[in-house]
């Protein structure tokens, strides 16, 4: 009985250590909250002093403990009462930081949460980056037949100047749909990157088109001295601390990940999303089905008179397609490995990747398509065409 | 932060008079400045008696004053493993470390102060003003600025008079001087004449004058009135460690503030009149709140400024 009893005392205490292990700092920040809120000051400070042994790089925690320190000597007036004059946006930064960790951990999505803008993954994705800006939160969602299943969360930094990149050198993180691009380990990074880095290929077309410029938006780490930046303190890049940029990194196919980055993460229900995706995949289908009946004009109905390829506006396109079309005796277009996002703050307007393989009597072709659909009076149109 | 620096334990006092004077009189020379004499008297006490705990305290004292830190840092240790339950000792090692910038040091030491006499009064203002310098030093690494200001002066105060701890106090029958009731802010105070009867002839009139602003003090200070408590400081009011006068008073109303309710009374007072418009009060000030007990000496100075006693300094042992 004795010898059991020893077994389970120790079993417990190894479960624990390992639950203390598998704390995020950010979690264990929490627990520090939540000893203060139940006003056991002690235990709080002990807390913070074993999160500071841990990671003595964690700013924010230092900031915390001291107004710990200093709530014994003196009633506190706000959250990290620093006496000295200092530059006040520093406070303001960790200020920024312990709101949007505390927010990010209380507001976490319901299981019946489906994000709005993934209405499809295909096959090859295994993952997708979705980043609320406001939350300052990157949210990782694994690939479960097609749809998004919450994986894990994460506190990022983003541009001095918040979102919706246009200019080069304006210091905000793009807000669109984009996609990993390469994979840049440490070693070829100095030390400001951290763990590594992640490009993502903003501009993208729809940018482009839109005038948009800059470049070298990337995921990368922090540098050594410290474990997190203020929420708003990169050039534009999507800063996470090295330890989540590498829990984050195995999940990371290059050329493959979706990253898409929102004011804020719309939240909807699978069965919403499941509609929409259906009501857009039936438009694709009707339009892969015009395109092999040759019949240009129907085929053409389904372009917004806005549209425009890389290289033609709309009346060039349909004169080109009316010309090849006319040519041929018979077409086949499989259209395959369809994923669908929709594009933030540009209302029912999706993002389509797919893999298109056109055969006709004079041709052979397979590749990777991009369109961009929006809603016109009730119909999916096209309004961008290209190869991805 | 404060140095305690007489260990009064009475009972020893009353038992070795011989000796007793020869600290007071090491105790006179240390006041006087005269740190190498006071040194040689206490010397000469423990070539006697080379544990008793006064004669050590009062060593640790002069040693530190003399900044001979490593051996007032061993003293003042031997002294809190031979009487753990003293708490000066712990206070005055704090000190010390807080001194040297070893600020978690010191708050293990006055921690442990506290724990041998929870209501060591000295310990926790200091513990108070260590706990402020973690705090900078914490908010210096959160904003990760230099540490150029660490180690600026210290407010902690060095305890000068070994009062003992718990069991000394327990024990102790009082200074020789008859033991007074405290004098409750409503009574009318107690003359100076009848208190201090070696003191030179004074008008009795001023010195009442004198006793009965620093009663009004205490009572405005016991009916939590911040803004009658501040009146009673003049205007050129020397501020503990020069510290600016806003400042100062914001600290000292969120601390009238903060307990629920505070009784100060002042006891065996003695009045020292310097000219007309001049004086000194000692007294024995006792405090207590719903959170905090404490009993320890005190000086006012005061000065007489538009027909009011204010106070200009104060000084607590």
């Amino acid at each position: 009985m004795k010898i059991l009893a020893r077994l389970s005392t120790l079993l417990t205490a190894l479960l624990l250590s390992a639950a203390a292990l598998a704390a995020t700092p950010e979690d264990r920040l929490a627990e520090v909250y939540a000893s203060v809120e139940a006003n056991r000051l002690d235990e709080a400070l002990g807390r913070i002093d074993a999160l500071l042994h841990d990671y003595p790089n964690f700013r924010l925690a230092h900031l915390v403990r001291g107004d710990l320190l200093l709530a014994r000597a003196r009633p506190l007036e706000t959250f990290g009462n620093v006496v000295k004059t200092v530059p006040q946006e520093k406070i303001e930064g960790l200020r920024a930081e312990a709101l949007a960790r505390l927010r990010g951990k209380r507001e976490r999505p319901a299981d019946d949460d489906a994000p709005r803008t993934v209405l499809q993954l295909n096959a090859s994705q295994k993952h997708v980056l979705l980043i609320d800006s406001r939350r300052s939160r990157l949210y990782v969602f694994a690939n479960e037949d097609g749809r998004a299943r919450y994986v894990a969360d994460y506190y990022v930094t983003l541009g001095k100047n918040g979102i919706d990149k246009t200019r080069e050198g304006d210091q905000k993180t793009p807000v669109g749909v984009y996609h990993v691009t390469a994979n840049l380990p440490r070693s070829k990074l100095t030390d400001f990157y951290g763990a590594g880095a992640f490009p993502i290929n903003y501009p993208n077309e729809w940018d482009r088109r839109r005038g948009r410029n800059g470049h070298g938006i990337w995921l990368h780490g922090v540098p050594s001295d410290v474990y997190s930046r203020a929420p708003r303190a990169s050039d534009g890049c999507i800063v996470l601390a090295n330890a989540d940029l590498q829990s984050v990194a195995p999940m990371l196919q290059v050329g493959l990940t979706p990253v898409i980055i929102a004011d804020e993460i719309e939240w909807s229900d699978a069965r919403s999303v499941e509609a929409e995706r259906r009501s857009l995949a039936a438009a694709i289908e009707q339009w892969r089905a015009d395109w092999q009946s040759r019949d240009t004009e129907r085929y053409l109905a389904h372009y917004s008179k806005r549209f425009s390829s890389d290289k033609q506006d709309y009346a060039a396109w349909a004169a080109h397609k009316r010309g090849v079309n006319a040519g041929k005796r018979w077409i086949e277009v499989g259209v395959a490995d369809v994923a669908m996002f929709r594009y933030p703050r540009e209302g029912d307007f999706v993002m389509v990747t797919f893999e298109q393989a056109y055969r006709s009597d004079s041709l052979k072709n397979t590749m990777q398509k991009r369109q961009y659909w929006i809603r016109e009076d009730g119909a999916w149109k096209i309004v961008y065409e290209g190869a991805a | 932060m404060r140095l305690l620096t007489t260990l009064l334990a009475v009972v020893l006092c009353t038992t070795l008079p011989a000796r007793a004077d020869d600290l007071d009189e090491a105790s006179k020379l240390l006041k006087a400045g005269q740190r190498d004499q006071a040194l040689e008297r206490v010397n000469r006490v423990l070539a006697q008696k080379k544990d008793d705990p006064k004669a050590r305290f009062l060593k640790g004292v002069i040693l530190t004053e003399q900044g001979n830190t490593k051996e007032a840092i061993d003293t003042f240790t031997k002294l809190t493993q031979d009487y753990p339950n003293l708490p000066e000792p712990y206070n005055n090692l704090a000190v010390i470390y807080a001194g040297q910038g070893q600020y978690e040091k010191a708050r293990a030491a006055l921690e442990q102060s506290i724990r041998t006499h929870p209501s060591y009064a000295t310990a926790y203002e200091n513990l108070g003003d260590v706990y402020a310098k973690l705090a900078s030093q914490a908010y210096d690494k959160a904003l990760q600025l230099d540490k150029s200001n660490t180690g600026a002066q210290n407010k902690l105060s060095l305890v000068r008079d070994l009062v003992g701890g718990p069991t000394a106090v327990a024990a102790v029958k009082p200074e020789p001087v008859k033991p007074e009731p405290p004098v409750a802010a409503e009574k009318p105070p107690v003359t100076a004449a009848v208190e201090n009867p070696a003191a030179q002839p004074q008008n009795t009139n001023t010195s009442a004058d004198v006793l009965k602003a620093v009663n009004a003090w205490a009572q405005a200070w016991s009916k939590k009135d911040a803004d009658a408590y501040l009146a009673f400081y003049a205007k050129d009011f020397k501020t503990p460690g020069s510290e600016a006068r806003e400042q100062w008073e914001k600290t000292r109303r969120e601390r009238i503030a903060a307990p629920k309710s505070i009784s100060v009374a002042v006891e065996q007072p003695k009045v020292t009149m310097q000219g007309t418009d001049q004086a000194s009060v000692s007294f024995r000030q006792s405090y207590r709140s719903d959170k905090l007990k404490s009993s320890s000496r005190k000086t006012l100075v005061m000065t007489r400024a538009e027909g009011r006693w204010l106070i200009r300094e104060e000084n607590s042992k």
